[in-house]
Order: C-alpha cells, then structure tokens, then sequence
C-alpha cells in the first residue's frame, strides 16, 4: 500500500477528487461536506478510494458516498463500476454480507393505532423474529430446497406463502438475480445456510418500527404511499452465514491466484478476478445466490413481521394494511446499463454500503414508481430513524446511479464499547421514546447512536448534490437487534 | 488480535485459543468432540490466515466452542493441528462477541528474539 500524502482537490459543495498519480487509472470523487470530510480524514478510506481507482477496467471513476468508512478491501460507501471485458470483479468491493439490504413496508396505522400496544408488539416481535449471533430459523431446508432459493430468491419464499405476489415488484431486480448457479456455492456456505432462513442476523442489523415524521417531497411522497404519522416498519437484514461463506470462500481462492494477475495490486484486499475469466464468472455466479438468500430472507421476515402484528394487534391484515413499499441492497454487484460517450454500455457496478438510485423512467423500476424514481431508503443508527429518498437523472449520469446507504460509522465497535462503560443505553433510548430490546449483551453498547455519522448530514450531501432527493424522514419508537 | 509463542507450534496453539476466547466464555466449555484440521496457505502468513479462518468455521459453521488445542506439525506452507471441545449450549455457554471472518488486513507471523508473534484482523 503506497504510503505518499494523498491530495484531496475541493471541487464543489459536496464534493472532492482525488487526482490520478502513480498507478490510479482514473480519478476518485468522495461526495462529503466539510464536516463530514473532517471525519473521513481520521480513517484510511480515502486512499482505499485511491487503491480502487488502481484496479484495470475501472469506468470514469472510483467513488465513495457521505457515509464512508474504512472497509475490507474497497471503502465501506464505495461505488465502482468496470467494463465487462477489461474489467474486473472484487468480493472486497462486495463485501462479506452480500446483498445486506433494506426492505421499508407502510400500514394503514397511525402511532394513535399502536401506541397503547407498543410494548406488546416489540415483546412479540422479539420473541418470535430470531435474532442474535448464530440464530437459525423456524425452518430447515433441505439441500433441494435451499437451492431452489438461491436461483429464485424471494420469489420461492412467496410461493411457498411468505407473502404476497405484489412483494416482489416492489423489490430490487423481483428479489432475484438471474444466472445464480448454486453449483458455484461451497458445501460449507450451503451448510451454513440452511437453518438462517427468517433471521434477522446480530451486529447492526435490526427491525424498526417508526412513524413518518416529515414530508419533504408531497408528490412523492404520495406515489410513494407515505403520510405523516402513518406507522411504518423498517427490516436491515442481509444473507447470514451463508454470504459471508462465499465472500470468504472466493476470497481465499483470489489471493490464492494473486500472482497469476497481468498487474500488480496496491493492496491484497483487493483481490479481484477479471470478469471474463472462470474465476470472475464463478463468483459472481455464486455472488447471486447469496443475493437471492438475502431478498427471501428479507421477504420471510417481512411475512412474519405481518403476522405479528395481527396477532398483537388482534386486527386482521386488511385492517393493518403492511404492503411492501421497497426493497433495496446496498452490497452488491450488478450488471447495469448506463449511458457512457454516447451510447448505452453494460458494466459491472460494486456498490459497497451504497443504495442503487435509478431515475424517473429507468425500466427497472416497477410501473407505480416509473414516473417519480426508486425509492432509495436509508436507514439510520439504531433509534434515529430512517429516510426514504428518490432516484434521480443526476445520479445515473454520476455514479452509475448510487446513493448512500446510511449514517456510516465514526467509532470501531470496540470503542463505543468502551466510552459506553456503565451506561444503561436501553434505557437512555426508552426516555427519547424508543423501546429498544437486543439479544447480544453488548450489541447496544457496540450500536450506540454517538458511534455512527448524524444522519441528516450524510443525507444533505446526497440531496444537495442531487444524487438522490429528500422525500421523507421516519422517526423510531420501537427496535428489536440481533 | 496480536498472539505470542516461544515456538511457532505455541503460537498456532495460543491463535486457536485468542480466537476461541475473544468468542465466548470458555471455563464451562467441556471436551466432548475432537476434529482434526489441516491447512495450507502460500506463506506463513497466509497460512495463518487459513489456519484461524478454519477454526473460526468450525464456530460458524459447525456451532463448536473449541478449548484444547494440539499442533502436531507444521511448516511455511502446512499445518496440522487437533483441536476439542463442544457443541455451543445457550444454557451453559455465554458469547462474547461475534466474529465474523478473519481478514488478510495486515496479517502477518514473525519470528522475533523472544519468540513467534502472530497478528491478524477480524470483522466483528
């Protein structure tokens, strides 16, 4: 790793380059504030944009959203994007919960409609959602079946009555990424994977129910299906055991080639694989099944998370009205089509802790949102609540259509562990109106709210740099961590 | 995580158990499962490397808490090593903290004056 002062040019607002020197083959842009970059100088994630823009293949640049942080290989908040033949695939630029992601569902409720019950509901969502390190699920696969859900991703949960069919247009890509080859997956990653089915996971991931605070954009908003004060819930879940399995399994096997590369690379955490080799197609082969895990996953949870709150509520799903408004990843890498010197190229984006962003119009979109843009959702620190944002034009024409993917961190784990010594977190969230219950005994102190960026400032970058726009802000009264 | 051995079988022992430790509470963990293990990597480090993450699947992959450990050979590219303990009892045993994967961060295993000493980073 090249050791040289790096230089950050200011370029506008928002927005700072790292110019080409040495061996970067294209520039890096960080999108930042002046008070968020201060932040981001105190870790090493700007030279991980600059070991990025190293990699061959690498389009127009290598950039990082607000929420930046240092992570295995690429920066956590990193967007790439490569050429097909010249360019390469990285399970560093994936990271190791392949397909972690977001899924926000809206209710017919208002905080009037639950709040005498609101104790009960996260009490049942505790007990009956598993959560926490190693927690399996209600269900076991067999081999036959987990196979079938790592090639048809949500789509097997709903057919076997984890939801509803309309699920799945409001999902990314249907909630499932064609050509996943389960012949690609390690027996240990299938192994890992069969009783992980419907759990939430431990560490940040979490299940939130919270009310809409704010409107910023009322047609959006309305497309979108959001009123202020309607009760929402929020799922942060990814592929478990299983998606690290693979991100581990294929990294091991693309240091073990590391010598084989045609180029040197400034870091060995960048291990990478062209993406017209057997190696480059055999991860991103097995990449989508544990993309598609996570997408039934997140469908199962969400299923279950209807019947909880009919049980709870003692009112039947019509009455509750939870419907899907969108499901999104922020670990992953696709094949996009974006406009590039006046025509349509396709190119492999890694999108690391960042939310896919498309515009109005873009035909992945699902027919109810085609005219407004993707709902982009973001989810903050554990209590502070979320924003749902929009897709934009400026987006696609930027950063192969990305926007950030949350508030990011600012302390490792160990030392919010530290600084919390001796404080009750669940009860400093209970006396700001957030019930609050985990299954780790130190996942709150871990997850304390000071450990990660203010939310708002990550989101004001993205909105005033008109890479996605403010539709509306939720605030949290009830959470349940793994 | 940053582990010392007079030799280089002791550093591989004390790696197991650093890992084993910084995972859960290990004075109710009994023997009841053996598994042997072995592993190659390209270097010392990278075999150190391999090495840790075998023992980390062992947790998470096969739920085992692993608290005797033997290193019956080694080398620069392979090692062999027998380690025992049980199947995690959320009644008896207690987590500490999760790890999720043993990284190539800075990982590095170095013969100084005093001895071996092994470094590695893990994704918790």
């Amino acid at each position: 790793m090249s050791k040289e002062k790096l230089e950050l040019k200011r370029i506008d607002e928002n927005r700072w380059e790292i110019p080409r020197a040495g061996g970067m083959r294209v520039p890096g842009i960080i999108y930042a504030s002046e008070r968020l970059m201060h932040d981001i100088g105190t870790d090493e994630s700007p030279r991980q944009v600059a070991n990025v823009a190293h990699l061959p293949g690498i389009v127009n640049y290598s950039l990082a959203m607000p929420d930046m942080h240092w992570g295995y290989g690429f920066p956590i908040g990193g967007v790439a994007a490569f050429d097909l033949q010249e360019g390469v695939v990285s399970p560093g630029g994936v990271g190791y919960d392949i397909n972690c992601g977001c899924r926000l569902m809206t209710t017919k409720l208002t905080l009037d409609d639950i709040s005498r019950n609101l104790k009960e509901l996260v009490v049942a969502l505790f007990q009956n959602i598993p959560s926490g390190v190693g927690s399996k699920g209600d269900l076991k696969l067999s081999l036959q079946d987990e196979k079938k859900v790592l090639q048809q991703g949500a789509g097997w949960a709903v057919e076997h009555g984890y939801g509803l069919p309309e699920d799945l247009e409001a999902t990314e890509d249907g909630g499932m990424i064609k050509d996943a080859d389960p012949e690609k997956v390690s027996v240990r990653a299938l192994e890992r994977g069969k009783a992980q089915l419907g759990t939430l996971g431990s560490g940040n991931h979490f299940l939130e129910i919270e009310v809409v605070d704010e409107i910023f954009d009322a047609d959006v908003a309305a497309a979108f299906g959001l009123e202020k004060g309607q009760v929402a819930v929020m799922i942060h879940s990814g592929s478990r055991g299983l998606g690290y399995q693979i991100c581990d399994d294929y990294l091991a096997e693309m240091v073990r080639h590391i010598g084989e590369l045609d180029f040197a690379l400034p870091d060995r955490q960048l291990a990478c694989a062209y993406l017209n080799s057997k190696h480059g197609r055999d991860y991103l082969a097995a990449m989508a099944c544990a993309a598609n895990y996570a997408w039934a996953n997140r469908q199962m949870l969400m299923h279950r998370t209807r019947e909880i709150f009919a049980r709870t509520l003692r009112k039947s799903p019509r009455e509750i009205g939870m419907r899907l408004l969108y499901d999104v990843c922020h670990n992953i890498a696709k094949i996009e089509k974006f406009p590039l010197a006046g025509r349509e190229v396709a190119l492999c984006v890694h999108r690391k802790g960042a939310t896919r962003a498309f515009p109005p119009g873009h035909p992945a979109l699902p027919e109810r949102y085609r005219s407004v843009g993707q709902p982009v959702l973001i989810p903050g620190d554990m209590g502070s609540g979320s924003y749902v944002l929009v897709g934009t034009e400026k987006a696609f024409q930027e950063t192969f259509g990305s926007a950030c993917h949350g508030a990011g961190r600012v302390m490792s784990r160990s030392k919010a562990t530290k600084i919390s010594k001796g404080r009750a977190i669940a009860r400093e969230m209970a006396d700001q109106g957030v019930i609050v219950m985990a299954s780790g005994r130190g996942t709150l102190r871990e997850e304390l709210p000071e450990a990660y960026k203010n939310l708002d400032d990550v989101v004001e970058v993205v909105h005033r740099a008109g890479i996605s726009r403010k539709v509306a802000r939720l605030k949290t009264i009830g959470c349940i961590k793994g | 995580m940053q582990v010392f051995g007079a030799t280089i079988n002791e550093l591989f022992v004390n790696g197991a158990f650093a890992l084993f430790d910084l995972l859960a509470d290990l004075d109710k963990v009994r023997q009841a499962v053996v598994r042997n293990v072995t592993v190659t990597g390209g270097d010392l480090s990278d075999l150190w490397v391999n090495y840790l993450r075998e023992c980390l699947y062992l947790w998470s992959g096969e739920g085992l808490l692993l608290v005797n450990y033997t290193v019956s050979s080694i080398d620069q590219k392979q090692v062999t090593a027998t380690l025992g303990g049980e199947a995690f009892d959320p009644a008896r045993h207690r987590i500490r903290q999760e790890i999720k994967a043993v990284t190539y961060h800075q990982a590095s295993v170095l013969e100084t004056p005093q001895g071996w000493t092994g470094k590695v980073i893990f994704d918790v």
